[in-house]
């Protein structure tokens, strides 16, 4: 691909992205001006229906993905009908092995309608053509979901090396690295762009910001590689200066990028709330899954003006432990539980959230990845117990 | 049994959420994200001693008699929902404004009601708002839903018809904006609204992807009110775009009535405006047997009504223990599907139906001669077959 | 008379269409005139086989075909050529066949045209089962009768803001009043019994509550005639279940759009169903109110059951009751025989084969 071309392919990136022409057209038609909720982000035009909400039950859109994917999905389902959540599940499946693009548009429509979805990993297969583009990626940027956010909290019950970490990472997600802009522009010379823009810069740093005021954090820890990319680091580094400058009650840091990991690693409670750029954000969020004891155990939220998608932190499709049933639901079920939280099903969503962390902390049924020998099955079933008991004493009390 | 455990939890929320802000309706457009941002007046139905509460309105006419046999149904069944009875009528002066605030009150706890027809009386006073019309409007129950299908073993004209009929209901001809505006001649506006289309067109399709549905079809009238009825067919086709999995028709109002009397099996899932949807509900209901069999039901986004699908109040026959209950109480099963009670919910549909598919017990609009009572008494004796032999 | 014979009447019959020359023919008794408006698609056709069974019968009748396309008159107003508007004013009786609606075509409809021209205020419509044609109902015998004039067809709409249309239903005393005595004053010449009133009073309080009062009020004057007042969703839901229970059923503009196709459709369709039109100062035109059907039109495949029926209508309306009777009967006859009917309702036969049993019916009668 000719430099020009991908040049003109940014330009294209850097417009609020549709893909398709057809949802252009349709936010044409709905489009009346909007306010937007915060204010700063006022960005499209674009007019979404209401959320899939009737007589106070919502719709959700769900894509198993692939891997343990589908098996969480179900323990989430079982576990949502059991404490008489009053949310539904609109199962869209999307075949990873298809170079077509028609399942993951079809998934991207469901999730405007609905609103909200809860996803497991769609595995991009690198066997494929460099331009079949990862469906997961695809649906980000498509539904503009810029702000990844994961909490990573120790578990009191589980033996890691270092306690009482409590970390968010907030994780731009539509640009960066992540831009899928790459050309061999002579034989043997691969160009691989990585775009940061301005606004985008502005609008996490402020999602960064805001967030942790709203949660009573009191720092912000930027990172980057602004010492070798001067500019586009630089320009990221300057937008979080920008906003931080209107939360003086938040401490600003920032950090480069290596040094981070290291002190991730050595000294992990000095840091509150993070933020930073695509690929920094994939490296620094699996470290701090690592931290609080693996893949297994962190949710992660994707948040945009007007669709949320919520899945694991570390956005993996955990191949190999699929059908075994021992991976563990933690992770998703707590994905979940943000999940409600969005939905303000409050209620709901700290009713199965006490009960997971008791069986994890207080019960300490385990599955092989944190130590134990409990199966999936046998987590979800202390976890539904939980629940009945929690549910059970509550009625005595009133 | 699995309903201890529905014994809900979330009995701490009751006081929390005492306090209620007055009826949010959603804007159309609000984000979705960042939701907590929005004065949240959602929080979770305070369901005390584990049991789930339901706001109950008789209504007039037969209403009464019907809610009798649905709670009756539901002791046998040992359904774990308690009801809160409203008394609301307009023609014995039960009606006021206090009355209507204290089901709204009780609305707003338990976010769910199950309700008889509220007779309007055709001599106004004043007021061109029923007490109905008011009812649905502070709720915004703005969706109407009859599911049209055939009871299998009660033959009428036409069989094992399945169509599900949507109805906005609150605006259009039921706007009550009325004036006389020279003497003899009397306005009547119809009002129209892109956002009510829109989201009535969305609550469509999205039943219709919730049910599997395949096809959606919008009546209208659309070659003479152009503008009105225009604007109602271009919501629909606009969020038609974004369920590229649902096929899309429109049909104009009077050739659908022709249609569905001649032909009922082509159509799947029917939206329209509020006087259409009053006359192709009562059609439909009509088809397969009448306002005694056919359940319906009214959305709004935080509230849901349980209703029969063709909503008369029957009064010639208040007293005289001949209503069907059967609407009523498929329309109560449906009540508990939504309030995640699926157990008991198919426990009491599926005896209505093997009531109905034996055929022996049946009531006079059916061709029977049986009583409410003994129907219910049937159904009873049905829920739990197994047992019994 | 064989299938050439047939085509060359149409042939004839456009000839005239084109050249506006008055067909004559001297039945010798008193001639009474009526305007044809053949129409389109088929319309011809099935007008042509009307005209071929009116002569069977000897209908003392004298065709004036008119052509209606709508021009431009002085001022800009649309408006119905003059020639059949003249032709309208003598002979106040009009037979029309389907017209085609223009789509975008910058004037309005000629239903519309006409009905304002003639200001035909009431719309009957009688839907009677025919027997041999098999529906899902039987024995439906009722009348709708509908205000034609206003109503939620005012034509008033307009967008107040951007998204928010406002149409305006318009109820008169006076429109009501004529409908309403319409409707009693039928049924008493047609041997009806009962009158109802379809409304919608309960939500629309005082316009249909007006409408209401007017029909309660002309009942009165009609002490022989049975009058009862019915919610249209009530009608509908009885409709579809119990046809048999309804006589004469009287309503405003929208609620008799629906639901006399809704009654044309419990007998057959808009193919079986007449239609006539009753207007100020004595005019009636009585029409077939199916589309134009231009994908069979001159094909000799068309049924002109809705047109003949709408035909025999208007000679009951001239007070020409015998040869009214031999035509209908001839018609069901021949539709109950099986033997000679087009394929909508169930035969192989052609338009003309259909026509000509007719004729045959009607000469033997």
């Amino acid at each position: 691909m000719s430099p020009s071309s991908s040049m003109l392919m940014m330009s294209k990136l850097l417009k609020p992205v549709f893909l398709q022409s057809r949802v252009v057209n349709l936010a044409q038609v709905l489009g009346v001006p909007f306010s937007s909720q915060h204010g700063k982000t006022v960005f499209t035009s674009q007019i979404i229906p209401p959320p899939a909400r009737y007589g106070g039950r919502h719709t959700v859109t769900m894509i198993p993905g692939d891997g343990i994917g589908p098996e969480l999905l179900l323990n989430v389902r079982e576990l949502f009908r059991f404490s008489c959540v009053p949310v539904d599940f609109e199962v869209v499946n999307v075949n990873s092995s298809l170079t077509e693009e028609d399942d993951i548009n079809n998934a991207i429509t469901a999730i405007r309608r609905n609103g909200v979805a809860l996803k497991g990993n769609i595995e991009t297969n690198h066997t494929m053509p460099p331009s079949h583009k990862s469906r997961n990626n695809l649906l980000r940027t498509s539904l503009d979901l810029y702000a990844n956010v994961i909490h990573c909290r120790s578990m009191p019950g589980l033996q890691t090396r270092h306690k009482d970490i409590d970390i968010i990472i907030i994780r731009e997600n539509t640009e960066g690295e992540y831009s899928s802009l790459e050309h061999e522009s002579v034989p043997g010379v691969v160009e691989s762009l990585k775009i940061i823009t301005k606004s985008n810069s502005l609008r996490i740093a402020e999602y960064a910001f805001k967030l942790a005021r709203e949660q009573g954090r009191k720092k912000v820890t930027a990172v980057h590689k602004a010492n070798i990319m001067k500019l586009g680091d630089g320009l990221f580094l300057q937008c979080c200066k920008e906003v931080a400058a209107g939360y003086p009650d938040i401490t600003f840091e920032n950090m480069i990028v290596d040094n981070t990991t290291m002190q991730l690693v050595s000294r992990p409670n000095q840091f509150d709330v993070m933020v930073m750029p695509n690929l920094y954000g994939n490296v620094v969020s699996n470290v701090c899954a690592g931290l609080v004891g693996g893949p297994g155990l962190v949710p992660g939220a994707n948040y945009g003006r007007d669709y949320a998608v919520f899945e694991t932190a570390t956005r993996n499709t955990g191949k190999s432990i699929a059908s075994k049933n021992i991976a563990n639901p933690t992770a998703m079920l707590l994905a979940s539980c943000m999940m409600l939280d969005h939905l303000r099903l409050h209620d709901y969503a700290t009713l199965i959230r006490n009960a997971i962390f008791r069986t994890m902390n207080e019960t300490r049924m385990h599955t092989p990845d944190v130590g134990g020998l409990a199966t999936t099955s046998e987590v979800v079933q202390s976890i539904v117990k939980l629940i009945q008991e929690n549910s059970l004493h509550r009625q005595t009390v009133v | 049994m699995a309903a201890a455990v529905r014994t809900a939890v979330l009995a701490a929320s009751k006081g929390i959420y005492a306090q209620w802000a007055p009826v949010l309706r959603r804007p159309f457009c609000v984000s979705a994200s960042l939701q907590h941002q929005i004065t949240s007046n959602q929080g979770d139905a305070a369901r005390a001693d584990g049991v789930f509460k339901v706001t109950m309105i008789p209504g007039d006419g037969v209403g009464p008699e019907l809610m009798t046999a649905v709670k009756e149904v539901f002791k046998a069944g040992d359904v774990p929902v308690e009801f809160e009875e409203f008394h609301l009528s307009e023609v014995q002066n039960m009606a006021s404004d206090e009355k209507l605030e204290e089901v709204l009150s009780s609305m707003k706890k338990n976010r769910v009601a199950l309700k008889g027809k509220i007779y309007t009386p055709m001599e106004y006073k004043g007021e061109l708002a029923s007490f109905e019309m008011r009812l649905r409007r502070k709720l915004d129950l703005f969706a109407n839903v009859v599911h049209v299908n055939s009871l299998p073993g009660y033959k009428t004209r036409h069989n094992n018809l399945d169509l599900v009929i949507i109805r906005e209901q609150t605006e259009g001809e039921y706007s009550s904006l009325e004036h006389e505006s020279v003497t003899g001649v009397i306005e009547c506006l119809k009002i129209i609204t892109r956002e009510k289309s829109r989201r009535i067109a969305k609550f469509a399709f999205d039943y219709a992807t919730k049910k599997s549905r395949s096809k959606v079809t919008a009546v209208h009238k659309a070659n003479i009110m152009k503008l009105g009825d225009g604007l109602f067919l271009q919501s629909c086709q606009e969020v038609a775009q974004l369920y590229p999995k649902i096929k899309y028709e429109t049909m104009i109002i009077d050739n659908c009535c022709m249609q569905l009397v001649q032909n009922p099996y082509q159509f799947d899932v029917l939206v329209m405006p509020n006087l259409y949807g009053n006359i192709i509900d009562n059609l439909a209901a009509g088809l397969v047997g009448g306002a005694g069999v056919v359940p319906g039901e009214s959305y709004s986004a935080e509230y849901a009504v349980f209703e029969t699908g063709a909503r008369h109040p029957f009064a010639q026959a208040v007293g005289r223990n001949i209503a069907n209950p059967t609407a009523m109480l498929l329309s109560s099963a449906n009540m508990l599907r939504h309030l995640n009670l699926e157990y008991h919910s198919s426990l009491i549909s599926e005896a209505v139906r093997r009531v109905i598919k034996s055929g022996k017990v049946r009531t006079r609009d059916m061709g029977g001669y049986c009583t409410t009572s003994d129907l219910v008494k049937s159904v009873i004796d049905n829920l739990h077959p197994l047992h019994q032999r | 008379m064989s299938g050439y014979a047939w085509r060359s009447t149409v042939s004839r019959a456009l000839s005239v269409f084109k050249s506006q020359t008055t067909v004559t023919r001297n039945y010798g008794s008193v001639i009474k005139t009526i305007t044809l408006i053949p129409g389109d698609g088929i319309g011809p056709e099935i007008s042509s086989a009307v005209m071929k069974i009116f002569d069977a019968a000897k209908v003392p009748v004298h065709w004036e075909e008119r052509n209606v396309t709508a021009i431009k008159g002085p001022g800009g107003k649309w408006m119905i050529p003059p020639e059949a508007k003249e032709s309208m004013d003598k002979s106040k009786i009009g037979l029309k066949g389907p017209l085609k609606t223009p789509i975008a075509a910058g004037h309005p409809s000629m239903n519309l045209l006409l009905r304002k021209t003639f200001d035909l205020y009431a719309n009957v419509r009688p839907c009677v089962s025919i027997e041999g044609y098999k529906t899902a109902y039987s024995d439906v015998d009722l009348v709708t009768i509908r205000e034609n004039t206003e109503g939620e067809y005012s034509g008033i709409e307009h967008v107040i803001v951007d998204g928010v249309v406002q149409s305006i239903k318009l109820i008169t005393e006076d429109a009501s009043r004529r409908i309403a005595e319409f409707a009693f004053e039928y049924a008493r010449s047609n041997q009806r019994s009962t009158v109802t009133a379809v409304h919608k009073a309960n939500i629309m309080r005082m316009s249909d509550g007006l409408f209401l009062k007017k029909c309660r009020e002309v009942a009165e004057n009609y002490k022989d005639i049975k009058f009862t007042e019915m919610y249209l969703d009530t009608v509908c839901l009885n409709m579809v279940q119990e046809p048999t229970q309804f006589d004469v059923l009287v309503m405003p503009n929208l609620y008799g759009d629906i639901l006399s196709d809704l009654c044309a459709g419990l007998i057959g369709g808009l193919g079986v169903t007449p239609s006539g039109n009753i207007g100020a100062n004595g005019v009636a035109i009585f029409e077939s109110v199916h589309g134009t059907a231009p994908d069979i039109a001159g094909k000799d495949l068309a049924n002109p059951t809705a047109l003949l029926l709408s035909a025999v209508m208007m000679l009951r309306h001239m007070g020409l009751h015998e040869q009214s009777r031999k035509i209908q009967t001839a018609c069901y006859d021949t539709i109950q025989d099986k033997k000679v009917v087009t394929k909508d309702l169930g035969g192989n036969a052609k338009c003309s084969e259909f026509t000509d049993e007719i004729c045959r019916r009607v000469r033997d009668l």
